[in-house]
């Protein structure tokens, strides 16, 4: 389609509320999940490990939020049988909550790391992490925006940046396996942090995947596995 | 109703242009490759609507209106009340004469190539090659078999052998054979809505068509009912092209392989039906088909 269209109803009917619903329980997961994965960060950074307990409790919100779009979908599908723009919005839906529920848990993957981090000195200063956490929560914030936004375009770049946090966590890779050749005492620590830095390229790569969705979305063209759109 | 002012109805050459290319690979049958699908939804056209505008006395109730209807296909109508889907239908085999102060004041319809509005066409031989069903089931108050068989005794088959013949192909290719073939002889008044429309299909694919129209012809059937109506449909287009008028979506996108969106008396879009109903091309369409409006 040349326009985007949007998938709110000019009605308030049930379709509407049902759709509206569910929308801003996405947005809601969204934030959620931002949120999570920031105050994982700073809870690795600044070594603090009551903010890491309050990332692993809060995950169970995003969970149950997961499992709340997915009833929503299923009931708006079964009783109004949407199609075209609407169709798509549920499958993508559906697809974003599972991947803001990954994100969340990969948050607290790191939340985790970093309370085992904390029980040493830190091996070296945090730069190429909180580089691609970076990266990682402007790609999530931009994808929900592409989103809300009906921003089709800003999906495809967000896509291309998934391809930065890769070559960072590569490159950290390299970096901590020399750490653990010279000195077997920081085995530990460098896999902790390696878990970090891949947990920091999942989330990218569950960002590049809303991005995706929210192309299929508006275009209704796929563009995974580096289709072109 | 609320429509988006920006919504575009395309202007004359972009229909044109549109109706003209081939239909993108798309159709119900999921197992058919993609070449197979551009072959099946661009076979022959059987009926090419030119540029046809109709007048309801002084009233226009279609604007240039242009697109073919090919040959083997579902082709469905969709559209609010009062877009003209019905009164298209009607042209296709002229049912509109029997309104006063109706015409086709611009445009033809050739079937076959030739132009069905001519003054040389005999209409009653047009609507034997077009047959047509209704709304509402329309048995005659006679038994099964003389329902079936009313078309032919009108042609003037009498011979018995031939009727038979005619009675149970008609009935199974109505897929209504096993329902009723002990009750031939009874008043087809006492069967059920669902097989009283289905008696009418038979009746109607009795004097053997070419094309069968058929106007909201689940409307009034409970879904069971409607589920073998959909199904039959699905048979007779191996036999024949069928152009359906619908108001359900669901129906539309299950039963068609065609889907020409109409509103206020244009035809706004035609395409594939699944891609209709995943990505239509005009943004009116979309509204209507996702209840936005209409």
């Amino acid at each position: 389609m040349a326009t985007p269209a949007p998938n709110v109803p000019y009605t308030n009917g049930p379709a509407s509320e049902q759709i509206s619903n569910i929308r801003q329980t996405l947005l809601m997961m969204a934030s959620l999940a931002n949120r999570n994965l920031a105050l994982g960060m700073r809870a690795l950074i600044e070594r603090d490990e009551k903010l890491a307990a309050s990332v692993e409790a809060e995950d169970s919100q995003i969970d149950e939020l997961e499992v709340t779009i997915d009833e929503l979908v299923i009931n708006h599908m079964a009783t109004h049988a949407p199609v075209a723009t609407d169709c798509r919005f549920m499958l993508v839906a559906s697809k974003i909550s599972s991947d803001l529920e990954r994100i969340a848990d990969q948050a607290t993957a790191i939340a985790r790391r970093s309370i085992e981090l904390n029980k040493e000195p830190l091996l070296k200063p945090l730069i190429d992490i909180p580089r691609m956490a970076e990266i990682a929560e402007g790609m999530l914030r931009d994808s929900i925006t592409a989103l809300i936004d009906r921003k089709p375009e800003l999906a495809q770049e967000i896509v291309k940046r998934d391809k930065e946090v890769d070559a960072i966590n590569k490159q950290l890779a390299r970096e901590l396996t020399c750490f653990m050749l010279e000195d077997p005492t920081t085995i530990t620590r460098a896999l902790n942090l390696t878990i970090v830095a891949r947990c920091l390229e999942r989330v990218a790569d569950h960002c590049k995947n809303i991005a995706e969705e929210v192309y299929y979305l508006y275009h209704a063209v796929d563009i995974r596995h580096e289709r072109a759109p | 109703m609320s429509i988006n002012p920006d919504a575009t109805i395309m202007d004359e050459p972009t229909r044109a242009a549109q109706v003209d290319k081939p239909v993108s690979s798309h159709t119900a049958a999921a197992s058919l490759s993609a070449a197979e699908k551009s072959t099946r939804l661009n076979s022959p056209t059987v009926i090419d609507i030119e540029n046809v505008d109709f007048h309801y006395g002084a009233n226009k109730a279609l604007h240039g209106i242009h697109f073919p209807i090919r040959e083997k296909l579902v082709t469905a109508f969709i559209g609010p009340s009062g877009c003209g889907k019905s009164t298209l239908l009607r042209c296709l085999n002229r049912m509109n004469d029997l309104i006063d102060g109706t015409r086709v004041s611009a445009g033809s319809i050739k079937i076959s190539g030739v132009d069905i509005y001519h003054p040389s066409v005999d209409v009653i031989e047009l609507r034997k090659r077009v047959g047509m069903v209704f709304q509402k089931s329309n048995p005659f108050p006679k038994s099964v078999y003389e329902n079936v068989v009313y078309g032919l005794r009108l042609q003037g088959v009498n011979d018995k052998v031939r009727l038979d013949e005619a009675v149970e192909r008609s009935l199974r290719g109505a897929a209504l054979w096993e329902e009723v073939r002990d009750r031939l002889h009874t008043s087809a008044l006492g069967l059920s809505g669902g097989q009283q429309q289905r008696l009418c299909i038979a009746r109607a694919i009795a004097v053997e068509p070419e094309i069968i129209l058929m106007d909201e012809p689940c409307s009034a059937l409970d879904p069971i009912a409607t589920v073998k109506v959909e199904e039959l449909i699905h048979q007779l287009k191996q036999n024949y092209t069928i152009v359906i008028v619908t108001h359900n979506m669901q129906q539309a996108g299950r039963c068609s392989d065609i889907t020409a969106f109409f509103y206020m008396g244009r035809l706004i879009e035609i395409d594939a039906t699944e891609k209709i109903f995943t990505n239509p091309s005009q943004k009116q369409t979309e509204d209507y088909i996702s209840g936005r409006f209409g």
